[in-house]
């Protein structure tokens, strides 16, 4: 198992150099820079070549690049240009808003996706698989973001339940933080339940038509050891890896979700940083969110390998 | 006495060819310690009988169209889901033909053993485990302890046989029906399989049900044996009647078809054809359109299963001749 752990790691360093890399060069394809910005509309041209020169914008993209990878190996990863503070204390500021929003979407994708994929499986070509699968149709076609504005319409506008945008912390108020996420969470899980459900079908499916599932029936195991037990555990080895699509899904799919409900997560944090050009926050704030696929990817390989002892032995 | 008695029993399996038997009017007896070979080609409708006594048919697409199973003085036909799952297991436990995709790949064999005691008796983890222990000490598996801690990928197929075989029996039950228990194992495999199954109905008395297509099995394994065609019984005889004096046509090739050493230049007899679709069953006697005895009768008349002999009885409408012979 430690040696699973330790050899996904290692696969992950050269990914995590590489998109570094990339972001750093991409940013520096786009034309213009931080300058204007900060500047102003009125700012003289000699203005902003003062503050490039100021930035260290002014020096050869090489350079710029290895000072970035020294700051790095410090751990420092350089100071916003626009919001005067590290980079990675504006990054920390935001995880929270956005790790809670994702976990809860996630909490709701896969109850929703793995209870409604088994019921569908159990009772294949019956209404329930219609409905289920209809629902899944509905989910994977809406877009998430005209179903936020949708709820918030309904929600908020009309029956004045839920707070149309914003964030609490749930440390500081659970109940506010339930208010303040459910929207965005049912909109960003709504997306992948259909995901989920329809994988959890299939590969349901296919497991329950085993051997082994006839051999535990044979033995007289009541329904719930045979499915939730002998098929389950098999099942989930293909599920675990939709699963991990899934959460790199919902990175992307909370930019959108946190602008439409006005959250202040690392998403809506980027997308500012982009807009603006500033590049210590864009490249930071990518890294974080690289380290964190990354992350996933080796939770999803350690995670086959607890549950399937094949893979355990074979590589352990 | 008798421990298990199948009656007329027909099972209907729907396709999108309508509704076709893929068991029809299959009977027969089974006592306590007796070992019954189930004999056919691939199709017959032994596993689906098999299946049928276990309760494990999936519905739709199969449905029960007539008969009754009795065992221990109840149709487990009538049986609910419930009830039923308490005669798998304690009452009738089954072994399969493939131990490497029988056994569940994701826990570990002693887990396995040991669940389905838990099951069925109320029993604590520490005596579970010594059942387990004992079980697969019995069906000859070294260093039984150790083993409970393993999965099923390292255990070589015969080894996985045997903890089929140990948990099929973990709860005691009166009959083992195994379903072809030998065919993807290797000839000196097969043998040990089968020997454990003869020390294991001698020390425990269960009787036993042996599907195979495979005559030797059925030579040295059966005391009496049914010989299945299309769904149907075409012969039933003890085991040594049926070597020493196979009637039905059949029974004859599935005879001659066996490879002989004395005569090692002689081709490989076959019986010509193969068997019918369910869903195009030839008129009269399914077999006759690969018959060599067939006469215009066998076309138009179904024959009855009828007395030869004392106890050995076929289904061929020139029978008397054939036993005359």
């Amino acid at each position: 198992m430690g040696r699973v752990i330790l050899r996904s790691i290692a696969g992950a360093i050269p990914v995590v150099l590489l998109v570094t890399l990339i972001t750093f060069g991409l940013m520096r394809l786009i034309p213009g820079d931080v300058s204007a910005a900060l500047g102003g509309i009125t700012s003289t041209t000699e203005e902003r070549e003062q503050i490039r020169k100021n930035l260290g914008l002014d020096e050869p993209v090489h350079v710029q690049l290895l000072k970035w990878y020294g700051g790095l190996l410090r751990a420092d990863l350089g100071r916003s240009h626009f919001l005067g503070k590290d980079v990675t204390t504006a990054t920390f500021e935001r995880l929270p808003v956005s790790f809670s929003l994702s976990l809860y979407a996630l909490v709701i994708t896969l109850i929703l996706g793995i209870v409604s994929g088994i019921l569908a499986a159990l009772r294949q070509n019956t209404w329930v698989d219609q409905a289920a699968m209809m629902f899944a149709l509905i989910g994977v076609s809406m877009p998430n973001f005209w179903l936020g504005l949708m709820m918030i319409v309904l929600f908020s506008v009309h029956l004045g339940w839920l707070p149309t945008g914003g964030y609490v912390p749930f440390t500081q108020d659970p109940i506010g933080w339930l208010r303040s996420t459910t929207m965005p969470a049912i909109s960003l899980a709504l997306l992948q339940v259909g995901l989920l459900a329809r994988i959890t079908r299939s590969t349901m499916l296919e497991v329950l038509r085993q051997d082994y599932v006839r051999t535990a029936r044979a033995k007289g195991l009541p329904n719930y050891l045979v499915i939730g037990k002998h098929a389950l555990a098999n099942a989930m080895i293909p599920i675990i890896t939709v699963i991990g699509i899934i959460v790199s899904l919902s990175v992307s799919g909370a930019v959108v979700t946190e602008t439409v409900f006005s959250i202040p997560g690392v998403g809506q944090l980027l997308t500012s940083a982009i807009l603006n050009r500033d590049y210590p926050m864009i490249q930071g704030g990518l890294l974080f969110v690289t380290l964190m696929l990354v992350g996933i990817n080796i939770a999803v390989d350690v995670a086959y390998a607890w549950l399937d002892p094949r893979v355990r032995f074979e590589r352990g | 006495m008798t421990l298990l008695s199948v009656r007329d029993l027909r099972v209907l399996f729907g396709t999108e060819h309508g509704e076709i038997a893929a068991v029809d009017d299959v009977g027969f007896d089974l006592a306590p310690g007796e070992i019954l070979g189930v004999v056919g080609e691939s199709g017959s409708g032994k596993s689906v009988t098999a299946l049928a006594i276990m309760g494990l048919l999936p519905k739709p697409p199969s449905r029960i169209g007539q008969g009754s199973i009795h065992f221990q003085g109840q149709d487990l036909l009538q049986l609910g889901e419930r009830d039923m799952r308490r005669i798998r297991g304690p009452g009738i436990g089954m072994i399969f033909q493939e131990p490497m995709t029988s056994l569940n790949p994701v826990f570990t064999i002693g887990d396995q053993l040991m669940e389905t005691v838990r099951v069925h008796q109320h029993s604590g983890p520490k005596e579970q485990r010594e059942r387990a222990v004992e079980m697969l000490a019995r069906v000859g598996i070294a260093l039984p302890a150790r083993r409970l801690d393993d999965y099923p990928h390292q255990l070589s197929g015969g080894m996985r046989q045997r903890v089929m075989i140990a948990m099929a029996l973990i709860c005691n039950p009166k009959i083992l029906i195994a379903d072809e228990p030998t065919t993807a194992l290797d000839v000196t495999i097969q043998q040990q399989i089968l020997e454990l199954l003869l020390d294991l109905r001698d020390e425990l008395g269960m009787g036993i049900v042996i599907i195979t297509h495979n005559m030797g099995v059925v030579a040295e394994m059966a005391d009496r044996v049914i010989v299945m065609y299309a769904g149907k019984i075409v012969e039933r005889a003890p085991v040594n009647e049926l070597f020493e004096r196979p009637v039905h046509p059949y029974t004859r090739g599935l005879l001659d078809s066996i490879p002989s050493l004395a005569d090692e230049r002689e081709r490989l007899k076959t019986i010509p054809g193969t068997l019918p679709r369910p869903w195009a069953l030839p008129a009269g006697c399914r077999f006759q359109p690969r018959c060599r005895w067939r006469v215009e009768a066998c076309a138009s008349t179904v024959p009855p299963l009828g007395p030869v002999r004392e106890g050995h009885e076929s289904a061929c409408l020139r029978q008397q001749e054939l036993a005359a012979e």
